[in-house]
């Protein structure tokens, strides 16, 4: 692809690089398009790509028509860029450095750094640098100020922003350009570095740089190679552990749901929301995936977090919360031009205050899973359990706005239903193995019974011959591949196999892809539908060989580096909605490593988590 | 000084104030557990946590009871509204700087630097301890100030 301007890019064009409290994305043409210090949360300094005029870029490009190829150092989330002129070639590292605690309690070292080395490795190349940050999201003006040699500073709120190249910029307005010429060997750097406290750390360039980037990239490679799963697709898998990691705040546990806000789940539409929270759901999921690979450190980590930041609400979650447990932000819409005209841009989310009841089921779940392969509850963590069981005991039976979010109001989603079936069912069976002291046996098992029963009634229509979304209605959506998941029902019966090939009928735009429901218009194919699908078939629903047919085309649909975003569109491939997306990356783990145990001949984690106490649901039932 | 007096109700306004902030939490005004945090500097077990938190937080509680107490003294005279003013400070420098410092004093808190090495620690609580909830300062001011009310207005010059 030969580019002369500054091109745009799109969400799949891009690549995200972190330090674990904050990532930027990267397009594949070399510009920083999106920056939140200090965390993922925080106001932009970059945000071009929601506003390309407006958001504000830092840019490290060639000045003649090139080639872009790019790809991570293989095992960390080091981005390298290659230039490919006719006349030369460089390749620009771009990334967040990262050191061990031990190491950063010995040296001095940024709160913050984006870190960005270009370096010639063939012939002679030119360059050009553009520096255009913006303040808050893109709506605040910013004075550049030169502090000496190659040293400019900016001050936002109570931030200052320091750039630190070993090469002059020069300060237009609020921007600071320089255009340079490079020969086999030169290598420049440029650090970027944020501070709420003075005085701020300047990180040396040079070999210090140098150094910076070599200790980042062994210890991304020492976090990959750690990483159980021996599969044939480890390099996928990886990518996403890698993904993931880069979405948990090191600081609290806590997992956010994506990096960015407002990434459109249709082009030129409004469903376009903020996801740099943490939502229950997707970080219980994420733990089922951290634990089957192994990363026992970041599952404590997230069960500490969750423990504690619900602690304001228990027993009662809420669907999400900030990195330190605080209520997401109220919703408002920005002045921004939005991706490809999609507006309006949001910061802060207004499903904070939605009841989603599959949300205990997938703690409780979760809590189970970790129980199971690594110990024991403390007391205060089995009085939270119990408490959650009991708040599900006494509310399963409300309308409530389910998995999806609608902004519509509330149903009765059999998918809350088998969730709140999974967390007396997890907890009945924590009982059992003498996990829980103190569950109210006799109610928990009640009321299991009757919600088993009512999505058995209910959440079954005959006339379809399938599974439907809510109780006593006639369509169906990608959730109900779950049932086998969880153990609520056989992936090999008749009626879950009806349901799936009700589910292809209704919800598959061609290929692997699902729809997560039928919707007018049409939104993208959801990324993590399509590997519950893989799970469906690999748990029974069909053969080994279909599952990894599917899984190998839903691969193909990442891009260059694996990276998926929420949704793919299945006319053009592109990518739709926040990205990197930790849902659709889950998704891929836990499909690989399902596969995986299948191959094995291991059971299902979760299907072993309920299966002492299947038979007593049921008996509750006759 | 009046050292039997400082030795009761110095023990008793501790007492008041840990069973306030244990209240507050109890009550969803905060996340923050002093006898927790304390305890954790010692053990991770969260159940012996609270229990030597709370031996450590009495201790402390006595101990800054002396500073109240040196005040009244050098002031000559106690009374509620001043143990309340003593209090109010001593609310704001635990928030302030008290906060600030911890996460570099207990060995089993992160810091607002901590990653992407993960480990189970306890968060850090940010400014004015934010992070455990944006009632906390609320919670942690009412609390000394009442240490500081039950002080003046009880312990008696010698």
């Amino acid at each position: 692809m030969l580019l002369s301007n500054r091109p745009i890019a799109k969400i799949h064009d891009y690549a995200a690089v972190g330090d674990c409290r904050s990532a930027a994305l990267v397009s594949r043409y070399g510009s920083v398009d999106w920056l939140c210090w200090p965390r993922f949360d925080s106001p932009s300094i970059f945000a071009a790509i929601l506003d390309k005029d407006k958001g504000g870029y830092w840019s490290i490009s060639p000045s003649e028509p090139s080639q872009f190829e790019r790809a991570y150092i293989r095992g960390s989330n080091v981005l390298e860029t290659h230039f490919i002129c006719t006349t030369g070639r460089a390749t620009l590292t771009d990334l967040m450095p990262v050191a061990s605690e031990e190491f950063k309690r010995r040296h001095l070292l940024p709160d913050h750094e984006l870190l960005r080395q270009i370096a010639c490795t063939e012939g002679e190349i030119k360059l050009k640098v553009a520096f255009c940050p913006r303040g808050y999201y893109g709506t605040r003006e910013v004075e550049i100020k030169n502090l000496g040699p190659n040293v400019l500073r900016l001050e936002i709120g109570r931030g200052a922003y320091s750039l630190r190249g070993n090469v002059p910029l020069k300060i237009h307005g609020n921007e600071a350009r320089g255009a340079f010429s490079m020969r086999d060997g030169d290598v420049l750097q440029f650090s970027l570095s944020y501070s709420e406290e003075s005085p701020a750390v300047l990180p040396a360039l040079g070999e210090n740089a140098t150094a910076s980037i070599k200790r980042s990239v062994n210890w991304w490679q020492g976090w990959a190679a750690r990483a159980k799963y021996q599969g044939p697709y480890r390099d996928a898998v990886v990518r996403s552990a890698l993904a993931l990691k880069l979405m948990a705040y090191a600081p609290s546990g806590a997992i956010t749901a994506a990096v960015t806000t407002s990434l459109p789940e249709r082009i030129g539409g409004s469903l376009n929301w903020d996801y740099r929270y943490c939502w229950l759901r997707d970080a219980s999921l994420t733990v089922r995936a951290l634990l089957g690979l192994g990363y026992i450190e970041e599952t404590e980590s997230f069960m500490t977090w969750m423990l504690h930041a619900t602690r304001l609400t228990q027993p009662r979650l809420r669907v999400l919360y900030n990195v330190f447990g605080g209520i997401a932000p109220r919703e408002k819409e920005l002045d921004l031009a939005g991706y490809f005209d999609s507006r309006p841009v949001r910061i802060g989310n207004g499903a904070r205050h939605q009841l989603q009841l599959d949300v205990y089921g997938e703690v409780i779940e979760a809590a189970a899973q970790y129980a199971q392969r690594h110990g024991h509850f403390d007391r205060t963590t089995q009085k939270v359990l119990i408490g959650f069981g009991e708040y599900v005991a006494a509310h399963w039976n409300l309308a409530d706005e389910g998995i999806w979010e609608p902004r519509s109001g509330g149903a009765n989603h059999t998918h809350s239903r088998l969730l709140c079936w999974t967390a007396l069912d997890r907890l009945l069976a924590l009982s059992d193995k003498g996990l829980l002291d103190g569950v109210p046996r006799q109610q928990f098992e009640l009321e299991r019974g009757r919600i088993r029963q009512q999505i058995e009634h209910r959440a079954w229509n005959d006339n379809l011959q399938s599974y439907v979304s809510v109780l006593d209605g006639d369509s169906v959506d990608a959730t109900l591949l779950r049932l086998p998941w969880y153990g609520f029902e056989e992936a090999q019966s008749s009626r879950m196999k009806s349901t799936y090939r009700k589910i292809r009928q209704e919800l598959s735009p061609g290929d692997s892809l699902l729809f997560r429901y039928r919707s007018q218009p049409p939104e993208g194919a959801f990324g993590i539908c399509g590997f519950w699908a893989v799970e469906y078939l690999a748990l029974g629903g069909g053969t080994l060989k279909e599952a990894y047919d599917v899984f190998d085309q839903l691969l193909k649909y990442g891009n260059d580096l694996g990276l998926f975003a929420e949704e793919i569109d299945p006319g053009t491939r592109d990518a739709l909605g926040n990205f990197p997306q930790a849902f659709t990356h889950i998704g891929l783990i836990s499909a690989a490593l399902t596969l995986e145990e299948k191959e094995r001949g291991d059971s299902h984690p979760a299907a072993q988590t309920g299966e002492n106490v299947k038979l007593g649901s049921r008996e509750v039932i006759s | 000084m009046n050292w039997a007096s400082w030795l009761l109700w110095g023990f008793l306004a501790t007492i008041v104030l840990t069973t306030i902030s244990a209240g507050a939490q109890g009550l969803g005004l905060t996340r923050i557990n002093f006898p927790y945090m304390l305890g954790t500097i010692f053990t991770p077990d969260r159940d012996r946590a609270k229990l030597y938190g709370f031996l450590v937080h009495l201790v402390a509680g006595w101990i800054f009871s002396v500073v109240y107490v040196f005040i009244f003294q050098a002031l000559g005279t106690g009374g509620w509204w001043r143990g309340a003013l003593i209090g109010i400070g001593h609310g704001i420098v635990v928030l302030v700087v008290g906060m600030a410092l911890l996460p570099g004093l207990h060995p089993r808190m992160a810091s607002e630097q901590q990653g992407p090495t993960a480990k189970n620690l306890l968060e850090p609580p940010g400014f004015l301890a934010l992070h455990y909830g944006v009632q906390t300062p609320l919670a942690i001011m009412i609390a000394h100030t009442i240490f500081g009310m039950i002080l003046g207005a009880f312990y008696h010059l010698a």
